[in-house]
């Protein structure tokens, strides 16, 4: 399946980012080929709405999960309508090391907004 | 006349010098009393020092869109024209964010199916009364949680209907964003209200540049001012701003706007100061 995950930089082997709409990159992996594709983050730069362009750039690639280290109540609500599941890092430091948490099922799953949003 | 009193940095007296001004052309008698506007809609407190009898206020809105999810075909376009970000199509859902929504109602006129309508979401409110000596009191304020201030002061600026010599006073909020250009499009002067420290002059050169973009003379009143502040009088002298006034900083004053007392009520002697400041400016902007 192919989950969706918020890094710093473009390998698979780069450290994590935790936020998720303003993060560097966020990438595309495949989780039984190990396949990563890591796309510039649309909304680093927005004024508003990232967590919600971010969301909307996951369900683009029909990504079945997102990893990530905050959802925001925006992004939540995005994800959350586009079937989307969310999974918190925890302690893990690289992307690999999150993916192979996330296959061993090890990561917690969000149920609710992990922060407030940066517009209230 | 439409005058806006700005500062940039904020805490600089601009709701004292604004009330101030209200005050002394209120008791001038040959004109009808100013209306008093205060655009400050994050924190108003002008009322403070003019203690309006509020009665009227009137709900104000921006229209968000609301999506008939029987007819829409989740193309997306609404998202796509959405600068904002207020609108994500995501699967077989249309989701609106109604905090991130200018009203611009591009999504409701752009979308191909014509299932999007839109619905008053309130902000705020706008609220109008007599306030002492006759002044026309008028205030925004918006509502705790939005983020939105401009929508409420374009709808302050539509409000004010003066009488012929009726002088219009508008309070602006601090800084230079949105909500300060909003305050100043609806004036024909901007009275700049400075301090002589480096992060007053820094913030009023700021305000400047923006009244430059907009078009608007201006002058400055120094406030607080006990000592010379050589870099506040060559920026003055350069930009060609007038400096029309000058309030020594006094215990005094600082004590009795402590209590709610106005800057006037304190020193009355600083009325006539008022009426002629505001003569300057008419004589200089006919």
């Amino acid at each position: 399946m192919k989950i969706l995950l918020s890094t710093a930089s473009t390998s698979l082997d780069s450290a994590i980012d935790p936020r998720f709409g303003r993060s560097a990159y966020l990438m595309v992996v495949d989780t039984d080929t190990l396949q990563a594709e890591a796309h510039p983050n649309p909304g680093v730069n927005a004024s508003g709405g990232a967590g919600i362009q971010a969301a909307q750039f996951a369900a683009g690639k029909s990504a079945q999960a997102v990893i990530s280290g905050d959802f925001g109540p925006n992004a939540f609500d995005a994800l959350k309508a586009a079937g989307i599941a969310m999974y918190l890092y925890g302690d893990c430091s690289t992307a690999r090391q999150a993916v192979e948490r996330f296959r061993e099922g090890k990561l917690q799953e969000v149920g609710a907004p992990t922060q407030h949003g940066h517009h209230a | 006349m439409r005058i806006a009193v700005a500062s940039g940095k904020g805490g600089t007296g601009k709701t004292t010098i604004a009330t101030s001004l209200a005050l002394s052309l209120a008791g001038g008698g040959s004109a009808p009393p100013p209306i008093f506007v205060d655009c400050d809609v994050e924190a108003p407190n002008a009322h403070i020092f003019l203690k309006p009898r509020l009665g009227d206020s009137q709900p104000v809105g921006i229209m968000i869109p609301v999506v008939d999810e029987t007819r829409c075909t989740f193309c997306g376009k609404c998202a796509e024209v959405c600068a904002y970000h207020a609108i994500a199509v995501l699967g077989k859902k249309t989701l609106v964010f109604p905090q991130l929504c200018h009203g611009c109602g591009s999504c409701t006129s752009l979308c191909p199916e014509n299932c999007i309508s839109e619905i008053a979401n309130p902000i705020g409110v706008i609220e109008r009364g007599p306030a002492v000596q006759g002044i026309d009191f008028l205030r925004g304020v918006l509502n705790i949680g939005q983020p939105m201030a401009v929508p409420i002061i374009r709808e302050l600026q539509r409000r004010i209907k003066p009488l012929p010599g009726q002088v219009v006073i508008l309070d602006a909020p601090p800084g230079t964003s949105c909500p300060v250009v909003a305050t100043m499009r609806g004036a024909d002067y901007l009275l700049l209200v400075t301090e002589p420290t480096p992060f007053g002059l820094h913030d009023l050169k700021l305000a400047v540049q923006v009244a430059a973009e907009i078009g608007l003379p201006a002058g400055v009143v120094v406030n607080r001012g006990d000592g010379p502040f050589p870099d506040l009088e060559r920026f003055c002298a350069s930009a060609g701003l007038p400096i029309l006034m000058r309030i020594p900083f006094q215990r005094k004053t600082a004590a009795g706007i402590a209590r709610g007392k106005n800057l006037v009520e304190v020193h009355p002697e600083y009325t006539a100061a008022f009426r002629e400041l505001f003569q300057q400016i008419a004589e200089d902007n006919k």
